[in-house]
């Protein structure tokens, strides 16, 4: 099928669709009873569908052939929710995908989820982010792979085989309390306010249907050069954060974007997205000579080049020895073992801070690491590369864990993961 | 009365919108709709507040009654029968609190916490009611000494139940007050702050429950009318909340001690709680 059969395939899809809701959507919101759109959005004040409105100021768009929050140049601020479902049926989880659509792309357009028209009922919106603007929200949803076991929503043949918990790695400790999820919203935005805005907006707006299982807010310090080009971030071991990831489009397609085939159909142009909740051990770190902290990394803290190099994206070169027959890049260097392997992923993380953890009085605080890739599995070969080896490990515990299907992008019409429920 | 009127209109309105693109039905529609709002002056919650206040009259009465039954336990000494007493009498006044509490100087003569007392620089000795009693019985381990605040106790809640004979039940009042009632699960009751000597606050917990569903009882059938899938909704989560509640239930019909529940339990309720609180948020939507 060529490009344009595809959209009149749509186009018509669509309408149907559309006429479908006109003519009876108020019935059929009836029927469905407590958890019915036609009802739930109408409570809301939300029209059943948007258009990012581009006349906003710091907007990201929320239709595409991605998801937003993926590719999306990387905010300052997150917010990232995992949940579980409590709805009971696979209508009943379409429908709410439906339901967050609108609310979506509105909150990507700076704008409320709905407006209040009777004051005898709470706000619609809960308005901590009225009169700001868009913020470059972007708001990424995605499934986990206990979304599949749950035998009522009748999914299990939906599954990816790729889609599953990551494996125990070395001197992993991972809490219940940070692992796993059904779904994922992911909020980025320019504002920690928005960010979580948005979250809270779309939870409180699904109440009955999802919990929340556990969040986790992070930020980022994007430094921008004399020439107001944005750089690489740090994180809070004051280390470059992102430096090698796929910026092509090529690169994209070969690394984030799953590809037709690769994937079950409903994955393609989505991405499988990797969190894990890692805590620094702040108080070793901050008493570790410069030299040993260069060594941990394998790159010079002031500017990210890696060993031997002058400069952030020169290419690393794992084999280069010095004069005596020793490796340049010290082999329990992270970059150095994350080398050894193929696979690349493309990293998208945030700095935490969390209070201290109650029993030892150290910082809650770390790095909210989130990684896309096109197969999860890319990720574990790159973290077992760095297995029981990586240098890193003496300062770092990964305490929180998820993985979660992202769906494709959403087309004018559509809905947030359409694919899953139309396959 | 304001909210009276606001619903006939908003009930006129609805008849019209429901006859809105159907042709066929238009004339029918029309009549229909002065029919309607001929009768407005029969549409208002009167019956409701009514029947609410009715509820809350006979709830505390059964507070009167049950806590004099108590304070004689108490200033017998009968330790165990006082105990005994102590959850099941409160489960009255927490039933009907959005009433109870209208009286900002009763309320917390009769249901002050220690920790509220101290929070606006008052002490112990300020301290009077039901919770001062429950130090007695369970921290202090004797009720010598606390006669006056049994007295007291007493004379209060039966001011209580005079008193309440003038309030006027507003809708809102009502609609408020079941929120206010969740509310006071998830601030009080959830954490075992209620009750910290007792840990009994499940009894509580529960009555609040009973107090908001009652008044979901007597408007469930405006909320029919207005929002059928509300209602349902609503129906839905009273139920998943009082089905978590029961497995906590003992043998004599009461609850176990809020010490034997673990952070996974009250967080399953925790958030029950708040699945039925933003539904029920929405009755306000009778008033429209």
């Amino acid at each position: 099928m060529t490009e344009s059969n595809k959209e009149t395939f749509m186009d018509k899809k669509l309408s149907r669709r559309r006429m479908l809701k006109m003519t009876g959507a108020g019935a059929a919101g009836v029927a469905i009873g407590a958890s019915g759109l036609g009802g739930v959005l109408k409570a809301f004040g939300v029209p059943d569908f948007l258009e990012d409105d581009t006349s906003v100021e710091n907007k990201v768009n929320f239709y595409g052939k991605h998801q937003s929050g993926i590719a999306t140049e990387v905010q300052t601020h997150v917010y990232f929710a995992s949940l579980s479902v409590l709805v009971k049926s696979k209508a009943e989880l379409q429908e709410l995908f439906k339901m967050w659509t609108p609310m979506a792309v509105s909150l990507m357009n700076g704008k409320p989820i709905g407006e209040t028209k009777n004051s005898y009922v709470p706000p619609v919106d809960t308005g901590e982010a009225i009169g700001v603007d868009a913020k470059n929200l972007s708001i990424t949803f995605g499934v986990g792979p206990s979304l599949f076991k749950n035998k009522s929503l009748g999914l299990s043949h939906l599954k990816p085989k790729e889609l599953n918990d990551l494996p125990h790695f070395p001197k992993d400790q991972l809490e219940e309390a940070y692992t796993g999820g059904d779904l994922c919203i992911q909020a980025c935005a320019d504002d920690p306010q928005v960010a979580f805005h948005a979250v809270r907006n779309l939870v409180r707006a699904a109440s009955g249907k999802v919990s929340i299982k556990w969040t986790q807010a992070g930020f980022n310090s994007i430094p921008v050069n004399k020439e107001g080009k944005r750089e690489t971030p740090r994180n809070l071991f004051a280390f470059k954060d992102g430096t090698e990831n796929p910026r092509s489009e090529k690169a994209m397609n070969d690394v984030v974007w799953v590809q037709k085939g690769e994937s079950k159909p409903w994955m393609t142009n989505g991405s499988y997205l990797v969190v894990r909740r890692i805590q620094m051990h702040l108080e070793t770190w901050d008493r570790t000579s410069l030299q040993a902290q260069e060594d941990t990394f394998g790159r010079y803290r002031h500017n990210g080049a890696p060993y031997g190099k002058e400069n952030e994206f020169d290419a690393v070169d794992e084999d280069r020895k010095d004069e005596n027959g020793n490796y340049v890049l010290p082999e329990t260097s992270h970059v150095f073992l994350a080398r050894q392997v193929k696979a690349r992923i493309m990293r998208r993380a945030f700095s935490y801070s969390s209070g201290v953890i109650d029993h030892t009085g150290a910082y809650d605080a770390g790095l909210l690491f989130i990684s896309f890739q096109k197969n999860p599995q890319q990720f574990t070969d790159i973290q077992n590369a760095l297995g029981r080896l990586d240098k890193m490990n003496e300062y770092i515990t990964h305490r929180g864990s998820g993985v979660f299907a992202c769906f494709p992008g959403i087309k004018k019409g559509s809905y947030i993961g359409e694919a899953l429920f139309n396959a | 009365m304001k909210a009276k009127s606001l619903l006939a209109i908003l009930v006129a309105g609805g008849v019209v919108m429901g006859g809105c693109g159907n042709s066929d039905d238009t004339k029918k529609s029309d009549t229909k709709t002065e029919q309607t709002a001929t009768d407005t002056k029969e549409v208002s919650l009167d019956a409701e507040t009514k029947a609410y206040k009715e509820f809350a009259l006979d709830q505390l009465d059964q507070f009167t009654k049950a806590t004099e039954e108590f304070v004689t336990a108490f200033k017998d000494g009968d330790m165990d029968k006082a105990k005994e007493l102590y959850p099941t009498a409160r489960m009255f006044f927490e039933r009907s609190e959005p009433i109870a509490e209208s009286f900002g100087d009763l309320d917390p003569a009769i249901d002050a916490r220690l920790a509220d007392l101290e929070a606006e620089g008052q002490t112990k000795d300020d301290w009077t009611g039901y919770h001062k009693l429950e130090y007695a019985l369970w921290e202090d381990g004797k009720t010598k000494g606390y006669e006056e605040v049994a007295d007291k106790l007493l004379a209060d809640t039966k001011e209580l139940r005079a008193r309440v004979e003038t309030v006027e039940v507003t809708p809102d009042m009502m609609i408020n007050g079941a929120v206010d009632l969740l509310n006071e699960v998830s601030t009080s009751k959830i954490s075992g702050e209620e009750d910290i000597f007792s840990h009994t606050d499940l009894y509580d917990f529960k009555a609040n429950i009973e107090g908001a569903e009652k008044i979901f009882e007597i408007l469930e059938p405006k909320i029919k009318e207005k929002d059928a899938a509300l209602a349902e909704n609503l129906t839905d989560k009273f139920k998943n909340v009082n089905d978590l509640l029961a497995n906590y239930e003992t043998k004599d019909g009461g609850y176990v001690s809020y010490t034997k529940l673990t952070d996974k339990d009250t967080k399953a309720l925790a958030n029950a709680i708040n699945q039925l609180g933003e539904p029920l948020s929405q009755m306000g939507t009778i008033l429209e």
